[in-house]
């Protein structure tokens, strides 16, 4: 084969009889943007994902914004650091990324909860209800401020990981196993790996005894009634609730967090909560249809921050909380760059959770 | 009163619930962290030796919630269960009987709540809960209003602990009405006072205790401030500051300026 300066070509060329064997554990979006980062650097990857697809663990439930400021509001600066790479990221990787920004709205007796949002982050404008009309003509007349960021995006989780699934298959010659554990003892399997990248989410909690669940239950609704052009975080002091615009009428309703580990079961208060907020953001939202309720939980570390730690040949990525797509692919970069390079990133390798 | 014989210092200066002394006179919730090890760097910072959870929400179908429960447990402080977002008594009931169960512990921060906006403390239904519970063995700190009859019948419903709120959950606002924290303070002198909800910033809490009040809970103030561990160790601070200046015996207030300084060599010495 000739070389080329093309990275596909580089990378084919590197994928021979010495290219590293990882296998990954977890098709998730951690084990997707992992493979992606690893085949890049030319690994021969095989993916080992325990359900019948991608992407159907607690990524199926994602809301998919990519809003690293909006984030900055609760979480530390390094998960809007992680953001911005990632929001790059996935405009690159995937279709459909429309960096549409983000609108955070209260409703009048909120409007303190507004203005302490803006206190805690960067990257937006004041916009005042002719601003927000502008922007999104079905909100016209219904709020006095908002606060937009117009560098954000959004995407749609199960889209863009299909696209990601099919793109490993098809460009990278990546493998993958469905219905398997991935620590299945199959003859000579083990021999034949370099490298184990275990991104099992919170089933990992046999080997990262820190990991704790956090419950998040979500719906989506359909609606022809209204059309929003990017994603819309209503404020509230007890109730934060965001809508996130599907296409063809279907509008993604997120999510309660809630301290605990319980899967699927979806609660009458946590609808009644996230649908308020829907109805208080418009009275359309009051007809529209339930299209589907879901409930999964986040893994976390005691930080809520994500890591990523190297133990013989295995490395963990983990602990990405509520920021799955705005995370992962940049700790799949890191952890690609730990395993070919030696790099090491205290930011996300650093042991210390501020332990209990 | 001899404040020099007395030599009350704020270390030795317990606070006693139902029998038990505690040193520290901040009480934290531990709700709307950012993440659990800042709420834990915070309750540090504080020194805060009791800890408020909430069961109702988190237990979910079969106590799912243990990860988190076992967290607030290895902080090593005394936890007092509550039941924040029960509106009926037998929902309060049960739970805290789910929290005796969980944490081993007889203390229940009793909540009925009676209003979504405000989440007003429902008075009626809060006497009748606290009954049930201490009557099967709990030792109840009510979260009530500042009403002398209501912590009346509270008293008389078993409660050796009353949690008035300052002002309404979550809302910052500090002592909505002095005169009836301070009436409370005055009808009840041998009962142990918390001021809890409402409470916004350091000088709230700072007023509570130079009232006279025993302690402070809070939980908004702290867990959404920006710094929260920074804001418990100003807490911390300005509770023993308003204990100390108790103890210490304020001058009273005057109409009249009362200089210091004797104003010698003037005409006028003074009437």
């Amino acid at each position: 084969m000739m070389t080329s300066p093309h990275t596909e070509s580089t990378e084919c060329a590197a994928r021979g009889a010495n290219a590293m064997r990882v296998k990954i554990v977890g098709a998730g979006v951690a084990g997707l943007t992992c493979a992606h980062a690893f085949a890049k650097r030319g690994a021969q990857v095989t993916i080992v994902e325990r359900k019948a697809g991608t992407g159907q663990g607690c990524s199926w439930f994602a809301g998919g914004m990519l809003a690293p400021w909006c984030e900055r509001e609760s979480a530390e600066p390094i998960i809007a650091e992680l953001g911005f790479e990632s929001l790059d990221y996935w405009r690159e990787a995937v279709p459909d990324v429309p960096r549409e920004g983000s609108l955070v709205l209260a409703p009048a007796r909120d409007l303190p909860e507004l203005k302490r949002f803006s206190r805690r982050t960067e990257g937006y404008e004041w916009l005042d209800g002719a601003g927000i009309a502008a922007l999104e003509p079905d909100l016209d007349g219904r709020f006095e401020q908002g606060l937009f960021f117009p560098t954000e995006a959004h995407l749609e989780p199960r889209k863009a990981l299909a696209a990601l699934t099919a793109k490993l298959v098809d460009e990278h010659q990546v493998k993958i196993r469905y219905e398997a554990d991935g620590f299945e003892s199959e003859q000579g399997a083990e021999d034949e790996i370099d490298l184990t990248v275990d991104c099992r989410g919170l089933a990992a909690r046999d080997q990262l005894a820190d990991l704790r669940g956090v419950k998040g239950e979500m719906l989506v609704l359909y609606s022809t009634e209204i059309s929003l052009k990017r994603a819309v975080r209503m404020l509230h002091p007890r109730i934060p609730v965001y809508i996130v615009p599907r296409g063809d009428g279907h509008f993604m309703i997120g999510a309660t967090s809630i301290e605990n580990d319980e899967r699927g079961r979806v609660t009458g208060r946590s609808m009644l909560e996230l649908l308020s907020a829907t109805y208080a953001l418009h009275p359309a939202f009051g007809e529209a249809e339930i299209v589907e309720i879901g409930a999964d939980v986040r893994p976390a570390f005691p930080d809520n921050l994500p890591r990523l730690r190297k133990r013989g040949n295995t490395i963990y990525v983990n602990g990405l909380y509520r920021h799955g797509f705005l995370a992962a692919p940049a700790l799949a970069r890191r952890a690609a760059e730990v395993a070919f390079d030696g790099a090491y990133f205290p930011e996300v390798m650093d042991e210390d959770h501020r332990q209990w | 009163m001899d404040a020099m014989t007395n030599n009350p210092g704020t270390l030795a200066d317990p606070v006693e619930f139902y029998g038990t002394k505690v040193n520290s006179r901040l009480l934290l919730g531990t709700a709307q962290y950012p993440s659990p090890a800042i709420l834990s760097e915070a309750i540090r910072a504080s020194g805060a030796e009791i800890v408020t959870v909430s069961l109702r929400r988190e237990s979910g179908a079969a106590k799912a919630g243990q990860s988190f429960w076992q967290l607030i447990r290895d902080l090593g402080v005394k936890v007092l269960p509550n039941t924040a977002g029960c509106k009926t008594v037998k929902e309060a009931v049960t739970t805290a009987e789910m929290a005796r169960e969980l944490f081993g512990t007889p203390w229940v921060k009793l909540e009925v709540i009676g209003e979504d906006d405000t989440l007003q403390p429902d008075v009626f239904g809060l006497v009748e809960a606290a009954r049930i519970l201490s009557r099967d063995g709990f030792e109840v700190f009510p979260y009530t209003t500042e009403d002398l009859v209501v912590a009346e019948k509270l008293i008389g419903a078993g409660c050796e602990v009353l949690m008035p709120w300052g002002a309404p959950i979550g809302s910052g606002r500090g002592l909505n009405n002095p005169y009836g924290l301070r009436s409370l303070r005055a009808h009840f002198p041998g009962v142990p006072l918390v001021v809890d909800a409402g409470v916004g910033v350091p000088s709230h809490a700072a007023a509570a205790m130079e009232m006279g009040y025993d302690a402070v809970l809070l939980n908004t103030a702290v867990a959404k401030a920006g710094d929260p561990v920074r804001m418990a160790r100003a807490f911390a601070r300005a509770i023993e500051a308003g204990r100390e200046a108790v103890l210490a015996d304020p001058m009273e207030v005057r109409d009249m300026a009362a200089p210091s300084t004797p104003v010698m060599g003037r005409a006028v010495l003074g009437q």
